[in-house]
């Protein structure tokens, strides 16, 4: 029982990150009716303002320690931050060590304008292209972001340490009755898992409750009516592709003391983030959430290891099992509406 | 008055006389203008550098260019000289290959056997080059291979752990360098038992694919001889980034270790999720929980952070290795100092092998005195050698393998620098890690010099 816990507990973990990516495809085909291919890069360079804005924390002067030396022999040049001279060693040391909460505040702004400036300055010539046509462009677009990364970054992942206070596992089974030890959940991930559904909750608040998201919300039903009202709905669908691509990109800021980010992280969570799309229903904000969680308890699940050796590889397929299977009894997805990508 | 008569026997064999007699010349001829494959005609020899600069592995793959540039300097009389100057073999001096200047071309592997076939091949049809070495990955290392023992050229393996490479996929025309699996697992074994006793339960997760496959075998083979028991060995998908649903389950499965058969990005992954799941702070049965990495790199430490303290691994090669373990090692400090001049920072072990790699081509073409693969091939078969960082070594005849030394190393619990990452722990003899060359099956066929 405390496995099935421990992998339920996982699954909505993945499922946390499966529905932070597919509520921003999601958000982007309903508003503009693009197949953004370069969503899961906008993931990787949420993770990257991570990298950046801890780097910038980081910066350094050297400082000569005579008495160390250093892999040359030469006496060791020790790396001062900047931010040590200041605020003082132990608050410098506090700023750098919350360096990956920090980048939220960084992420959003930089997330929105690298959104508007690619909808503006790319995506635009693309609405009535046809989807083959805007798939090439979105996954040619996340290929050249992914080599600017590694340009600038290197191939290799970059550690981001979650902060100290973080860093450990909590008890879990301990506080829902099971023995101590028999469910260890790292703190990190929890944080995640609430930050996710706190994000996703915001994002439906924001359409359902807003002026703005009900002028969205009507856009996405009917762009053209809501245009001949004099409202300019361009503009506001643009805005929106900078709220997704900030989504996608909080996701990464997030992500990192998970995974290390490395360049092509993105291109990892794009496949299966259009399956979640796909299996939710294409358009359906709330689909794509629920088949985020759903794929993500089921990987978990097939990843277990007697699972494993009853279904040999079944932990390699079973995402896409899923979604011939939901999609073969619900053709639409699990909340899909109707004439959506049906004609 | 005579009379000749002419049969039609008669004509047909001396027709094939007359031809045979025609032809030996004319076989002669182009057998000695191209008695083998891309035979350097010129001043200049060209050889192919086949590394990952795309992918999961580009780092390591730049790394490796990086000690390649720094060998052909050294080759062509440049720079401070390097391991040139502790090597063992004094055939080098300077000018190049048998006098021709050093060139390059360089291939990206994508870390992909089919891509790396593609840019080996452009490499050698293309661009003449006389040897190819590279690679990052067993899987490229043994198409590579293959590949080039079919064009009569001969391949210096980079970066390949597997025990296939030199064991059932050997080739009379490959040659490795690195060390393997097997030698990882028989490295390990004693210092895991002296560290963590021989009364242990391990759990293994294993990259889905042939290095993965090897390693897994040899890491349990030497701790299940030394009397620890393997509670569950799972594959995991090569492609997987996020593990915690793999590493989860472990710590109540009844195992007190776990064996990380994964490389690269799978392994910092693997042991970030471990990390984060407390495995390193648990206990079970009644002990530490342990966490080992049979295959280390620092470029792979640096991208796990201050998860790698305290845990076990192997290595072929670290840059403070003549610092802690003595004159034996001489040329680390030497390479260390050449590189770390040029570039700033020290070489990782796949720069190591690859320098190694081209100076013991270099110098078994010069020892030989021809570009002939085969000469080339008889040269290195069996050669002994020292000075080049690893103490005393033996490209042994049989399977083309390497015999060294072989480092056990730990994360460092305090690392002074950003390159400080892997301690050395022991380093293993060389008559310790040995083993029959029959064991992994294979054929080394005949050597083929091509054209």
């Amino acid at each position: 029982m405390d496995a099935i816990i421990l992998q339920i507990l996982n699954g909505l973990d993945k499922g946390s990150a499966y529905a932070l990516i597919a509520l921003g495809l999601t958000l982007i085909f309903g508003t503009l009716g693009v197949v953004n291919f370069a969503h899961g890069a906008l993931f990787m360079l949420g993770a990257f303002c991570t990298v950046t804005l801890s780097r910038l924390l980081t910066l350094s002067h050297e400082v000569v320690d005579p008495t160390r030396k250093d892999f040359l022999g030469n006496p060791l040049k020790v790396d001062v931050p900047y931010i040590y001279d200041i605020f003082g060693e132990t608050t410098g040391a506090t700023i750098i060590d919350w360096a990956v909460p920090l980048s939220i505040l960084f992420a959003i702004p930089v997330m929105i304008g690298i959104g508007v400036l690619m909808e503006r300055g790319l995506i635009k010539h693309f609405y009535k292209r046809p989807h083959a046509d805007q798939i090439l462009v979105t996954f040619g677009l996340a290929i050249v972001l992914q080599e600017i990364i590694k340009y600038y970054f290197g191939a290799n992942q970059i550690p981001a340490p979650a902060p100290q206070a973080f860093v450990g596992s909590l008890d879990f089974g301990a506080l829902v009755g099971f023995e101590p030890g028999a469910i260890i959940y790292p703190y990190w991930r929890i944080v995640y898992f609430c930050f996710a559904m706190i994000l996703i909750g915001a994002v439906f608040a924001f359409l359902q409750f807003t002026t703005f998201g009900m002028v969205v919300r009507a856009g996405m039903a009917d762009r053209e009516t809501v245009g001949l009202l004099g409202i300019n709905i361009d503009r506001r669908f643009t805005i929106m592709f900078g709220i997704a691509a900030a989504v996608a990109g909080l996701a990464g800021v997030m992500y990192t003391p998970i995974n290390s980010p490395n360049y092509h992280m993105g291109m990892d969570f794009l496949v299966i983030s259009f399956v979640v799309v796909v299996v939710g229903g294409m358009g359906s904000l709330p689909g794509a959430v629920l088949a985020g969680f759903v794929l993500g308890v089921l990987e978990s699940f097939a990843s277990m290891r007697q699972v494993i050796e009853l279904l040999p590889g079944v932990n390699q397929v079973v995402i896409y099992l899923a979604a011939i299977v939901i999609l073969l009894t619900r053709p639409r997805g699990l909340l899909g509406r109707r004439g959506v990508m049906e004609d | 008055m005579s009379k000749t008569t002419v049969s039609r026997r008669g004509v047909l064999k001396t027709g094939a006389v007359a031809g045979a007699g025609l032809a030996v010349p004319t076989i002669f001829t182009a057998s000695s203008a191209s008695a083998f494959t891309n035979e350097p005609t010129g001043s200049t020899v060209t050889l192919g550098f086949n590394v990952p600069q795309t992918g999961p592995y580009a780092d390591e793959g730049a790394d490796e260019l990086r000690a390649y540039e720094l060998a052909v300097e050294h080759l062509n009389g440049g720079g401070d000289g390097g391991m040139m100057n502790t090597f063992s073999s004094k055939a080098l001096n300077g000018s190049g290959i048998l006098g021709k200047k050093v060139e390059f071309v360089t291939g990206d592997t994508q870390t992909k056997p089919d891509a790396a076939r593609a840019s080996a091949r452009s490499m050698i049809e293309k661009d003449g080059a006389v040897m190819i070495t590279g690679g990052s990955s067993s899987g490229v290392a043994v198409a590579v291979q293959a590949l080039c023992q079919e064009a009569g050229i001969i391949f210096m393996a980079g970066l390949t752990h597997s025990n296939d490479t030199t064991g059932k996929d050997k080739k009379a025309n490959g040659f490795r360098h690195f060390f393997n699996s097997y030698m990882s697992g028989a490295a390990l074994a004693p210092i895991l038992a002296k560290n963590y006793g021989k009364d242990r339960k391990a759990y293994h997760l294993t990259a889905d694919y042939n290095w993965g496959y090897t390693t897994e075998e040899a890491v349990r083979t030497s701790t299940e001889a030394m009397g620890w028991e393997t509670v569950a060995a799972v594959k995991t998908p090569l492609a997987q980034t996020d593990f915690s649903s793999y590493v989860a389950p472990v710590l109540n499965s009844g195992a007190d270790v776990l064996v990380l058969n994964h490389y690269g990005g799978n392994m910092v992954n693997s042991l970030t999720s471990a990390v984060q799941f407390g495995l390193r702070a648990a206990e079970a049965n009644g002990k530490n929980f342990e966490i080992i990495v049979p295959l280390y790199s620092r470029l792979m430490a640096r991208g796990a952070g201050k998860n790698v303290a305290g845990i076990f691994g192997s290595t072929n090669w670290h840059w403070s290795l003549e610092n802690v373990a003595g004159s034996r090692y001489a040329g680390t400090n030497a390479f260390v100092q050449s590189f770390g001049q040029k570039y700033g920072f020290p070489p990782s072990q796949a720069a190591h092998t690859v320098y190694c790699q081209t100076l013991l081509y270099a110098d078994a073409v010069q020892r030989a005195g021809s570009f002939n693969p085969c000469a080339v091939a008889e040269a290195l078969e069996g050669y002994e050698f020292d000075g080049l960082g690893n103490g005393p070594t033996l490209y042994r005849a049989e399977d083309h393998q390497c015999f060294k030394d072989v480092l056990v190393v730990k994360g460092k619990e305090n690392p002074d620098n950003e390159f400080d990452l892997l301690e050395i722990v022991d380093v293993t003899p060389a008559a310790q890690v040995s083993y029959d060359a029959s064991i992994f099956g294979g054929e080394l066929g005949s050597c083929n010099p091509g054209a």
